[in-house]
């Protein structure tokens, strides 16, 4: 079973109970929620929405097709094989003393991060980047002691000119392609009566 | 015009054609029930357990292919329908569910009966509401019902506080619907018709699978089409009995856990599967890596969650079941499958399930078979859950279009009772047989009061077997005969019956059967048969759980009924 880091991109109407809506729909399959990262987007009325989440490839299209069909969710794809953009934020308060301020300094600079908050005995680092370049960050971070950190999970969008994502009719149902003869899969001993 | 909360959801039933309320009263709702009397053309029917407002308004739904709505108060009324909105939920019956809420200022405070229904219904609807303002009630209104009713419906739950019942505001009714996140595709894919025609004309061993998708789409006169067209076998699941005459020569029975075993083994030779309106459920695949191992598959279903869920499918179409069949039958060129017709025959001969046999003692397969044949099949027959269920579907039938109505998803005991009220207010000029177990009929026998107080003219015929009859034969078959909690002491039945002020008749004796199924048919108004049935009697044939459909276990041969299953009871 192929197991996969998915981005699933969503255009939410902006109703309370939307995100509870989607986080049960994850639960029940026993998905963990890697990040899910909200917001308004273009059209007023409308959010925008990031999940990504650990799961193998087939179960994860199974949860896409039950969210497309919440009322509120306008669209959802998942992206993980698109020509996409995703960042993340984070914010690192890490332990400064006088001898280690200055080598802090520099590796933030090199990260092209910046310094938002200056302690006595500490600072705090914005970062923004790919997963990569965050986590390579907080890494060399970690040797001097990180007092806290907040990460905003990752926000995509994919590239180009006409995203896929525009509300607009569809001009053609697309059509599941599926693998010709996976071996079928067993699912665990069904409920008794 | 200014109108309050309570009369612009009634002024929106009504204009959703909405001819009957199944509900129970309490404080939230008392706003609602006092407007009612102004709106006559609304029955309302009074449940005695909002559970079976529940079940009523989906019976109700599954006899007529309209929307059935049920209404509870807040808080225990609201969790009461529960049990019914699931097993709505589960076998795609549209249902809206009203529910009271306490007041605006006191959510979300625990307050006396406050219950978070919209969260608690959450996994069992298709969407709910809690409106906060009267000016939003026509709106969600409309929705609700669109949304119960399009695609594949299923169950919308509107909660409403009692002040928002109170409160006035202008009446406006939204003449169109818009709901950008829910648009179901009606349409199939023109290329992937034409890929399953062809995939259809080139087969030698077709097979149709037929589901309730068939009947909610009333596409029955197009699955017959294609079925004579090119000469397909059909045989359908349990929820699918009713969507083809199962007396036509291209019936092959149902499959499944409990199905024929030439429908099973139909299933496992085919070389092309057209599954219609069907979800590929485990109770009817059997284990789902041996299902259908030769078989190129085409799934027609409106739900495109469903394609791909369990099996594999080398076709997929979503859209609307009659929608489809309509383009596909275009282009099926007529056939004759003579080898594969006379294989399926042939199998049918060496397994015959549905003969009842030769008995001196009462069994329940020859009580459903004699339903059948006192009522020549006009009947509309509800089922309860467990083995009555399962005879009531095998030894009846159903020639005519959506005549057996039963739980298959949910599997809620109890549901036969309040069930048939929704059916028979459906559908008044139909006969409606309730088939109860013992054991499901004590879970919703206050409901017999329901039917006398609206004066249903329902037949009632409980299959007592003094036990939780399908449990047991579990313990009897892979549980070492190990009976644990499930002999069951059961009231006189004819008694409580008469309490209620409903003739009624117990039959322990095979030769008066017969006699009694036509004494209830003659009379006029409800009636109660308990039928006292061979308590050990199991329902064969029987794939076991986790089994492939080919691994099934037949009637053993020699005569199962002996002196010491008849003991006293
Ligand atoms: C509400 C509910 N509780 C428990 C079950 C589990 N169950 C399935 S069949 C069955 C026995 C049903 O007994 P009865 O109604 O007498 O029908 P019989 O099988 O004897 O015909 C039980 C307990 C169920 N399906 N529904
Ligand atoms: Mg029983």
């Amino acid at each position: 079973m192929k197991t996969t880091k998915h981005t699933l991109v969503a255009l939410v109407e902006d109703k309370p109970g939307v995100l509870n809506r989607i986080a049960s729909l994850f639960r029940r399959r026993n998905f963990n929620i890697e990040s899910i990262a909200v917001g308004q987007s273009e059209q007023s009325g409308l959010s925008r929405m990031t999940i990504v989440v650990d799961g193998d490839d087939a179960k994860i299209e199974q949860v896409r097709k039950q969210l497309d069909k919440v009322v509120e969710v306008i669209k959802i794809m998942d992206i993980t094989d698109e020509e996409s953009v995703a960042r993340e934020l984070a914010l690192i308060k890490v332990r400064a003393t006088p001898s280690t301020r200055g080598e802090i300094i520099q590796i933030v600079d090199i990260f092209r991060a910046n310094i938002v908050d200056v302690a006595v005995d500490s600072l705090i680092v914005e970062v923004t980047g790919d997963e990569d370049k965050v986590d390579s960050l907080i890494e060399l971070l970690r040797g001097f002691g990180i007092r806290e950190l907040t990460r905003t999970g990752r926000i995509a969008l994919t590239r180009g000119s006409a995203g896929p994502l525009l509300v607009e009719e569809p001009k053609e149902v697309k059509v599941l392609r599926q693998p010709l003869k996976p071996p079928r899969e067993e699912t665990e001993s069904p409920p008794d009566w | 015009m200014k109108k309050t909360g309570a009369q612009i959801l009634c002024e929106c039933l009504v204009r959703e054609g909405v001819e009957v309320i199944f509900g129970y009263p309490g404080g939230a709702v008392l706003p609602l029930y006092d407007t009612l009397p102004q709106y006559p053309q609304l029955r309302h029917v009074l449940v005695r357990h909002e559970q079976c407002a529940a079940h009523a308004a989906d019976g109700y739904a599954r006899a007529t292919g309209r929307t059935g709505v049920c209404l509870a108060t807040s808080g225990p009324g609201a969790t009461n329908l529960v049990t019914g909105i699931a097993n709505a939920y589960l076998d795609s019956s549209p249902m809206v569910a009203i529910t009271g809420q306490v007041a605006t200022p006191f959510i979300g405070k625990d307050a006396f009966q406050e219950i978070d229904i919209t969260g608690i219904t959450l996994p069992i609807t298709k969407h709910n509401y809690l409106v906060l303002n009267a000016a939003d009630m026509s709106k969600v209104v409309r929705e609700a019902f669109y949304i119960a009713g399009a695609g594949r419906p299923g169950p919308v739950l509107i909660d409403i506080p009692r002040d928002v019942f109170q409160q006035e505001t202008e009446f406006i009714y939204p003449e169109r619907v818009d709901l950008p996140g829910y648009k179901p595709r009606l349409f199939g894919h023109p290329t992937q018709i034409k890929k399953a025609a062809e995939l259809i004309n080139g087969a030698h061993k077709p097979l149709i699978i037929a589901g309730r998708g068939v009947i909610i789409s009333k596409a029955f006169a197009e699955l017959r089409e294609l079925a004579e067209k090119a000469q397909i076998p059909v045989v359908t699941t349990l929820l699918g009995i009713g969507c083809f005459p199962e007396t036509h020569v291209l019936s092959f029975g149902w499959l499944g856990m409990h199905g024929m075993v030439y429908a099973n083994k139909a299933v496992q030779d085919a070389d092309v599967i057209v599954a219609i309106g069907m979800r590929f459920d485990d109770r009817a695949t059997g284990m789902v890596s041996s299902f259908a191992p030769k078989a190129q598959i085409i799934h027609i279903d409106i739900d495109p969650a469903e394609i791909g869920k369990n099996v594999r499918v080398d076709v997929p179409i979503v859209g609307d079941v009659k929608n489809v069949l309509q383009v596909l039958n275009e282009q099926i060129i007529p056939k004759e499958h003579m080898e594969w017709l006379s294989q399926l025959e042939q199998w049918r001969e060496e397994h015959p399930a549905l003969t009842v046999r030769e008995t001196e003692c009462l069994i329940p397969q020859y009580v459903i078979r004699q339903i059948y044949e006192v009522t020549h099949g006009e009947a509309i027959v509800v089922t309860g859950v467990g083995q009555n269920q399962m005879w009531a579907a095998q030894f009846f039938f159903y020639d005519k279009p959506n005549s057996l109505i039963s739980s298959g998803g949910l599997g809620t005991m109890g549901f036969e009772l309040p069930g048939a009220i929704g059916a028979k207010i459906g559908r008044p000029e139909e006969t409606v047989w309730c088939i109860a177990g013992d054991g499901g009929f004590q879970m919703t026998i206050q409901e017999l009061a329901t039917i006398v107080q609206e004066g249903l003219d329902i037949k009632i015929a409980i299959i007592n077997n003094g036990y939780l009859g399908m449990v047991r034969q579990w313990q009897q078959l892979f549980y070492g005969r190990r009976y644990v909690h499930t002999r069951l002491w059961g009231p006189d039945f004819v008694k409580i019956a008469d309490a209620y002020g409903i003739a009624a008749l117990r039959v322990t004796d095979k030769k008066l059967v017969t006699s009694a199924i036509e004494k209830a048919m003659e009379h006029r108004g409800p009636f109660l048969i308990d039928f006292v049935v061979e308590p050990e009697e199991c329902v064969f044939p029987i794939v076991p759980p986790g089994a492939a459909l080919t691994q099934f276990i037949e009637m053993p041969q020699e005569d199962r009924v002996s002196s010491q299953s008849q003991q006293q009871r």
